[in-house]
């Protein structure tokens, strides 16, 4: 081997999509998968394949080199060339991405195939599709659930009703549905007084911080489904956190991210939502607004999945202004310094086995819980590893899916047992359940851990 | 506002690594930010100091002794030979590589079959030493055409190896797909994860053992390609040991390469713990200065441009492969600082006609001063806090001397050195 088989010129910043590359605007007025000039620049070293954490345990399944470049050079020679129905194995995690050298936009070829994959290859009335689907649509069930939420929480977790989701549907049955909290977060907002409250609220503490009164600070809140549903104290964190900095808040009309339409090849869903999200996150934008997240699934979607697969007014512009909610106040605020002088007791003072999401992973998020949180005294941070939980989202919700998504998460429940702590902690929702799951530990948000730390 | 650090490392290959782990245990606050993972990855996870001359004479025997006749843009030359053993008693420090017994260089059977000049091995290689006269027997897999086993038993005769060397090919037990990844077999050996094999559940561990056990004659030592394992490597390697009744060890790989990623993750850990920050994923893309001080770098997110803001910087941005330099049909140029970098000025003059012949392109990268700091054209200092370490740098041809990891822990770890000196 020698350095001599250099990929060709790449910008680092630009995927390796070619001059004239367009985001293939994928549903509803183009059928143009073609992604072939990314595809060229594979020089096939597989350093993608070594981070697929499901071509780890599953021998079926061919990796992310031949689901991305290979297909794609497959597809161009061969008119009649259908996509391998491997493609629907591919969780979404994104950590082929970060691996290729040469650029090639893996993550995004995946989305594309698998979108083309149910569209042209699967059955709509095989009972496989109807099952992704109501899975992907999570949004659509919580917010049923949410107004019965104990007898939903009840209801979706009664034994005899779980043993038939899975025989009907492949749902697994080893999973406890998650609890639904009995206010969410919107409605908590609404009871709060919502922006306005927030503005006064901000106003207020600036006054105390010395800050100009009318400072020029504020962010809209993309909370996503599961901490407007289920893990409302979350939001709530991240609500209370920013106005201690001076921010004001806003919690704009928003769907679902599209996180779980994007792995089941849901694109049509996905871009009714990311429309949707795109036009109330854009408004914001142009009034000065940043876009926050505190689900790094849904920081990822905004900033990254959005673009590569739809063409809407203003997406480029909603991307480069989202953030992940740590990262921002991280660039912004003090926030290593106020940590370090803090101090927590009571319910938090834990020591925590952190997990960074995939997702976190792919934005560079993967540390800053850890180098946060490291000199905060009365509570301790360790870094549980480098693995993936393996349940990304609903690939471990599937019954075919559930063994192998433990087994991709057994490193994990290891190094979480071998921790210090018996409380764990994470940004992702699903990976929290994996978390729950595989040590009965349970699991808290870092902006959780923040807000113990510096509001009073 | 920005992230603040003391020294700022941009690449996480061995060179920045290697000198975010040096300032850091110098004192220094260090953030190491890096966009891909890096050239580890494919290369073989041996770590060569210098195994040819630049003229191609060796093996070279003692790789610090050759180092007094290197030309004197050599980046060895640069920062000295006892400064070279000092970075490499650092990589020792952190690491469970071997070789630091002595100065002369290891020789490591490679999956080609030729024996190739080293100064540090992972401990897994070391029972496959070819200045070892036990004999051999490699063992290859169906589904891993890299690896041919009986081939690579052929070439190492012939390179008169002194002792005798068989190879054997066969299937990794449950048979499992031809294009298998390297990372199902590491994870299968890991766990000791169930294979079928004739319809009979058993551990992957086991089950390997057991047919190497039907190919294996006498021989002392056995010879797996790098597979083994990847969080337990040890234990995988003990279990085989203890089952077949000898020796084992791997043989390097080409890319993808295992024990180039495993010593990536142990250096990142090394880094952990000596209190760095890091973050990978995404590119530096832009930079401000005051005059000749680098003021702030800005890491590119989808479209968002993240301020980084320290003292000090390095550069390790690697070389053609890892995209710390680029190279256009009318120049080779350094991406993030436009640093200058030597080159004719016909694109002809950058490689020779001979396909295998001494080409400059190879050698093409930043020039320093003593403390590596680049230099413009007219040789004055670039940036006055800014310093360069690695394939990022010119002067030496890594791929012909077999010289680079050497040169990228010892180059990191003067500017890594340097970095935490000057920052205050
Ligand atoms: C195929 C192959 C086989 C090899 N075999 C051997 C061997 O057997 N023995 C040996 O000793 N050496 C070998 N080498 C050489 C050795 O691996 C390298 O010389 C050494 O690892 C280079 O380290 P580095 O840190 O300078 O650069 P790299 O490892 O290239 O690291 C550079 C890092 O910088 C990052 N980066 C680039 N641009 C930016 C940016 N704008 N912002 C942030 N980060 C950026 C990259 O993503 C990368 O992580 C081999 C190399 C190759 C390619
Ligand atoms: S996205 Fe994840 S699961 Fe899918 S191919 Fe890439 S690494 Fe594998
Ligand atoms: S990492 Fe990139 S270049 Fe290498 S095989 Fe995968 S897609 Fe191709």
């Amino acid at each position: 081997m020698s350095d001599a088989q250099s990929p060709t010129d790449f910008d680092p910043v630009e995927p390796n999509t070619g001059e004239d590359f367009e985001p293939v605007d994928v549903f509803p007025d183009s059928n143009d998968f073609d992604l072939r000039p990314g595809a060229d620049s594979c020089f096939k070293c597989s350093v993608c394949d070594t981070n697929c954490p499901v071509a780890e345990v599953d021998d079926d399944f061919p990796g992310p080199k031949f689901q991305g470049p290979e297909q794609w050079r497959l597809k161009q020679t061969d008119d009649d060339y259908e996509i391998d129905d491997s493609v629907m194995s591919c969780s979404n995690c994104m950590r082929c991405d970060n691996a290729c050298p040469s650029g090639v936009p893996l993550s995004q070829m995946h989305n594309t195939a698998r979108g083309e994959y149910v569209e042209n290859q699967m059955s709509k009335t095989d009972l496989e599709y109807w099952r992704n689907r109501i899975l992907s649509n999570y949004r659509l069930s919580a917010s049923i659930a949410s107004k019965v939420p104990r007898l939903a929480t009840w209801g979706m977790n009664f034994g005899p009703a779980r043993w038939l989701m899975e025989k009907t549907m492949g749902v697994t049955k080893e999973r406890d549905f998650p609890d639904f909290a009995t206010q969410t977060f919107r409605e908590w907002w609404a009871e709060r007084g919502g922006a306005d409250a927030s503005r006064r609220n901000a106003q207020q503490r600036r006054e105390e911080l010395g800050l100009d009164r009318n400072a020029d600070k504020k962010v809209a809140y993309f909370h996503g489904c599961y901490s407007n549903y289920n893990t409302v104290d979350v939001a709530k964190a991240m609500v209370r956190v920013y106005e201690h900095y001076g921010y004001e808040v806003v919690a704009p009309e928003q769907k679902c991210s599209g996180t779980p339409m994007f792995a089941n090849g849901m694109l049509e869903d996905a871009r009714r939502h990311a429309e949707v999200n795109v036009s109330s996150m854009s408004d914001l934008v142009d009034q000065g607004y940043d876009a926050i997240a505190s689900c790094t699934s849904c920081s990822m979607a905004l900033r990254q999945e959005y673009p590569e697969l739809f063409d809407i007014d203003g997406i480029e512009k909603v991307s480069s202004n989202t953030f992940e909610a740590v990262e921002y106040l991280r660039i912004h605020e003090d926030v290593k310094e106020d940590v370090q002088e803090a101090q927590v007791s009571g319910e938090l003072a834990e020591e925590f086995a952190y997990h960074a999401p995939c997702h976190a992973r792919n934005q560079g998020l993967e540390r800053q819980s850890v180098e946060l949180f490291r000199d905060l005294e009365g509570a301790g941070i360790e870094d549980v590893g480098e693995s993936c939980s393996g349940i990304s989202g609903t690939y471990g919700w599937k019954e075919e899916k559930y063994e192998k998504s433990m087994e991709i998460g057994e490193e994990m429940f290891d190094h979480m047992e071998h921790a210090e702590g018996e409380v764990g902690m994470t940004e992702c929702p699903t990976c929290a359940m994996q978390m729950e799951h595989g040590t009965g530990y349970e699991i808290r948000h870092p902006l959780e851990l923040l807000e113990a730390a510096i509001v009073e | 506002m920005a992230i603040n650090s003391d020294v700022l490392v941009i690449g996480g290959g061995l060179a920045g690594l290697t000198s975010a782990l040096k300032a850091a245990r110098e004192g220094a606050d260090v953030r190491l930010v890096s966009y891909k993972q890096s050239s580890l990855r494919h290369a073989s996870g041996l770590v060569d100091l210098l195994g040819y001359t630049p003229d191609g004479e060796g093996p070279v025997t003692d790789p610090y002794a050759a180092m007094g006749d290197l030309h004197d843009a050599h980046p060895y030359k640069t920062v000295g030979v006892e400064t070279v053993r000092e970075a490499m008693g650092l990589f020792d420090d952190v690491t469970d590589y071997r070789g630091d017994h002595t100065d002369t260089n290891a020789l490591v059977p490679t999956h080609g079959g030729t024996v190739k000049p080293t100064a540090r091995y992972p401990t897994g290689a070391a029972a496959g030493l070819a200045s070892d006269d036990r004999d051999v027997l490699l063992v290859g897999l169906e589904s891993m055409v890299d690896f041919d086993a009986p081939h690579a038993a052929a070439h190492l005769e012939a390179a008169g190896v002194p002792f005798d060397v068989r190879g054997e090919t066969i299937r990794f037990p449950g048979d499992l797909q031809a294009d298998a990844k390297i990372t199902r077999y590491a994870k299968l050996l890991d766990t000791n994860g169930e294979v079928a094999v004739r319809g009979r559940k058993k551990g992957a561990r086991d089950a390997l053992a057991e047919r190497v056990n039907t190919v294996r004659e006498k021989e002392a030592r056995v010879g797996f390609p790098a597979i083994l394992g990847d969080d337990h490597t040890d234990a995988v390697r003990a279990a085989l040991e203890e089952k077949i009744g000898a020796d084992v060890f791997e043989v390097p790989m080409g890319p993808p390469s295992l024990p180039g990623l495993r010593l990536e993750d142990r250096l990142f850990e090394a880094l952990d713990e000596s209190g760095a920050s890091f973050e990978t994923g995404n590119p530096v893309v832009d930079f401000d200065a005051d005059g000749d001080t680098i003021e702030t770098v800005y890491i590119e997110k989808n479209g968002a441009k993240i301020p980084n803001s320290a003292d000090q910087y390095v550069l390790a941005t690697g070389g053609l492969v890892g995209k710390g330099i680029e190279s256009d049909r009318e120049s080779v140029h350094e991406p993030i600082f436009d640093c200058h970098i030597e080159h004719g000025e016909d694109r002809y003059e950058w490689f020779d006609g001979d396909a295998f012949g001494d080409h400059p392109f190879a050698s093409f990268g930043v020039e320093t001063d003593e403390t590596l700091r680049p230099l413009t054209a007219s040789d004055s200092v670039e940036f006055e806090n800014l310093r360069a370490a690695g394939s990022v740098l010119g002067g030496y041809d890594f791929a012909a001397e077999k010289s680079g990891s050497g040169v990228s822990i010892a180059t990191g770890y003067v500017a890594g050195e340097n970095a935490a000196a000057e920052a205050r």
